[in-house]
């Protein structure tokens, strides 16, 4: 069609229009030219671009790298999480003879895992030697502690199963008292599901921040390119051709700040890892810190470039239809 | 090609642009519109653009009421209409060809196509060695031709023209006369406002003249 209407002003005037598939190749050159173009200016001012990246990259950095952190300790009591552990104190005047045959007779039992016994005596030198108390203990007449059989349920038993054990075992006469080692790992837990929820809100509101951020930075872009965008709508510009440069800045400085985020939690890893590995050493632990990892790093680039286009939106959709030729 | 049907304009503040104006302009057809300012000139143009809607009666460009023109469906009405304005209102920070561009872009034309009559039209207004340069360092005269191969290189049916002389001397102001002339010989409606009536009353084409928002004269042939 654009060879023939060549020929003809007259016929040409009624050709303005384009075919479907020139509209599709048209629009799909005008997201490359405003991806590019949108870029370009991006960069042409480092300063202040840099600016914006960081403040977005620091609001995301730190939920996420909280967020790391928790992971991080609850990949260590995830160690500690299962099997629990029953101690049953037994009575004072329960003979050691008794008191194996007892720890034998529960190591046969098909919800036992394991069982181990603490003589008074083996506890007391235990005690003694951890906790730098000699002299006062050295004092005392008699041994104060009980003996102790450690019971540690087969792995498959959950958390009611284990709790009716340990009903079941403080029936028994020679028991003093059964103990589940548990409250301080749920109490632990709790902490971290609070932790957690913290994480999340601050993370909500550091979000929030972003958006605002991201739509008053739009908001001057679109400000400073007023007059741009009135000769736009003059000759035919559509409300989507205008937007189209504008969402593509969010999105880059969106994106900005989720490589520069991502950076910043890799960076504050690493500045750590030495100093845990030193701690895990003194634990004889083998932990080591794991970090965003690739699909995390993406992830969070994702996010942002995401958090960018919803900001641009915010912006563009309050401040640009205000502009109209006058 | 335009048609006003008794189209009235009050402002919101009480003053009356446009009043009762009845008036049709035919397909091919070169015709100014004058009066002082303030005399109504711009208003007529804006309702052509949608810039402004009537508040009373019926406008009608090549056969569509523009009352039926949705606020999405503006934008493609622009598109079918080249306008030339006073101050050229040409993009400084983009190349002479940029700005030409512009509407081709918009329209969505294809790469090669855009090139192809961006220079077509530069040619035309015989600025063709000039499309790498910025418009700040071009003349007025220039200015005003690159603002006028932008409006016609959409090949709109309609051509409208808000002051283009108005800050150019006698000689520039005939050449640019002698262009708009050119494009209504190919077949485009050619709508241009001017208070010189010393140049367009030279050029024997239909005058409209307005006063204080009411019709003199130039209603029709």
């Amino acid at each position: 069609m654009s060879r023939r209407e060549a020929g003809s002003r007259r016929e040409g005037a009624s050709l303005s229009r384009t075919s479907l598939l020139d509209r599709y190749n048209g629009w799909l050159q005008h997201h490359r030219l405003s991806a590019a173009d949108s870029l370009q200016r991006v960069l042409d001012h480092p300063g202040s671009s840099l600016l914006t990246w960081l403040v977005i990259g620091i609001a995301l950095a730190l939920p996420v790298g909280l967020n790391v952190a928790l992971d991080n300790v609850s990949q260590v009591s995830a160690g500690w999480d299962s099997p629990a552990q029953i101690s049953l104190f037994l009575q004072d005047g329960v003979a050691h003879d008794r008191a194996r045959q007892l720890e034998v007779e529960l190591g046969a039992r098909k919800d036992v895992g394991q069982t181990r016994f603490v003589s008074r005596e083996h506890a007391l030198e235990e005690f003694r030697t951890l906790s730098g108390f000699a002299d006062v203990l050295a004092s005392l007449e008699e041994n104060p502690l009980p003996d102790l059989i450690l019971v540690t349920p087969v792995a498959t038993l959950d958390g009611p199963a284990v709790a009716a054990l340990r009903t079941e075992l403080q029936g028994n006469t020679d028991v003093a008292e059964a103990v589940l080692d548990m409250e301080w790992l749920q109490r632990l837990n709790s902490l971290m599901e609070l932790s957690r929820r913290l994480v999340l809100a601050v993370g909500g509101m550091l979000v929030i921040g972003v958006l605002l951020i991201l739509g008053n930075t739009i908001r001057l872009a679109i400000e400073s390119r007023r007059d741009e965008i009135v000769i736009v709508k003059l000759v035919g510009g559509s409300n989507g051709f205008v937007r189209r440069p504008f969402l593509y800045t969010g999105l880059w400085y969106g994106v900005g700040g989720g490589v520069l985020a991502a950076l910043l939690v890799s960076v504050a890893l690493w500045f750590l890892e030495e100093p845990i590995g030193e701690l895990a050493l003194l634990y004889e632990s083998a932990f080591q810190l794991s970090g965003l990892g690739i699909m995390g790093a993406l992830n969070l680039v994702i996010l942002g470039g995401m958090l960018g286009l919803a900001g641009a939106w915010l912006a563009v959709s309050r401040h640009l239809v205000h502009i109209e030729p006058r | 090609m335009i048609t006003f049907d008794r189209v009235s304009k009050r402002y919101a503040q009480g003053h009356d642009a446009l009043r009762e104006i009845s008036v049709h302009i035919n397909r091919d057809e070169l015709v100014f519109l004058t009066g002082h300012s303030g005399a109504g000139k711009s208003t007529l143009l804006r309702l052509i653009m949608l810039m402004e809607r009537p508040s009373r009666g019926q406008v009608t460009i090549d056969g569509q009421d523009l009352a039926e023109v949705r606020p999405r469906g503006i934008p493609q009405h622009r598109r079918n209409i080249g306008v030339v304005f006073q101050n050229h209102q040409l993009l400084f920070d983009r190349s002479v060809f940029d700005n030409v561009a512009l509407p081709l872009i918009i329209a969505g034309y294809e790469h090669r196509e855009v090139g192809r009559r961006v220079r077509a039209a530069l040619d035309k207004v015989g600025l063709l060695d000039r499309e790498r340069a910025m418009p700040i360092t071009l003349s007025g005269g220039e200015q005003q031709r690159v603002g006028i191969a932008r409006a016609v290189v959409g090949k709109p049916k309609i051509l409208l023209a808000d002051e283009p002389t108005g800050n150019l001397d006698p000689a520039l102001s005939a050449e640019i006369m002698d262009l708009f002339e050119e494009f209504n010989q190919v077949g485009v409606t050619v709508l241009i406002a001017s208070h010189d009536l010393v140049l367009i009353s030279r050029l024997h084409h239909r005058i409209i003249t307005l006063r204080q928002g009411s019709l003199i004269s130039g209603s029709a042939l």
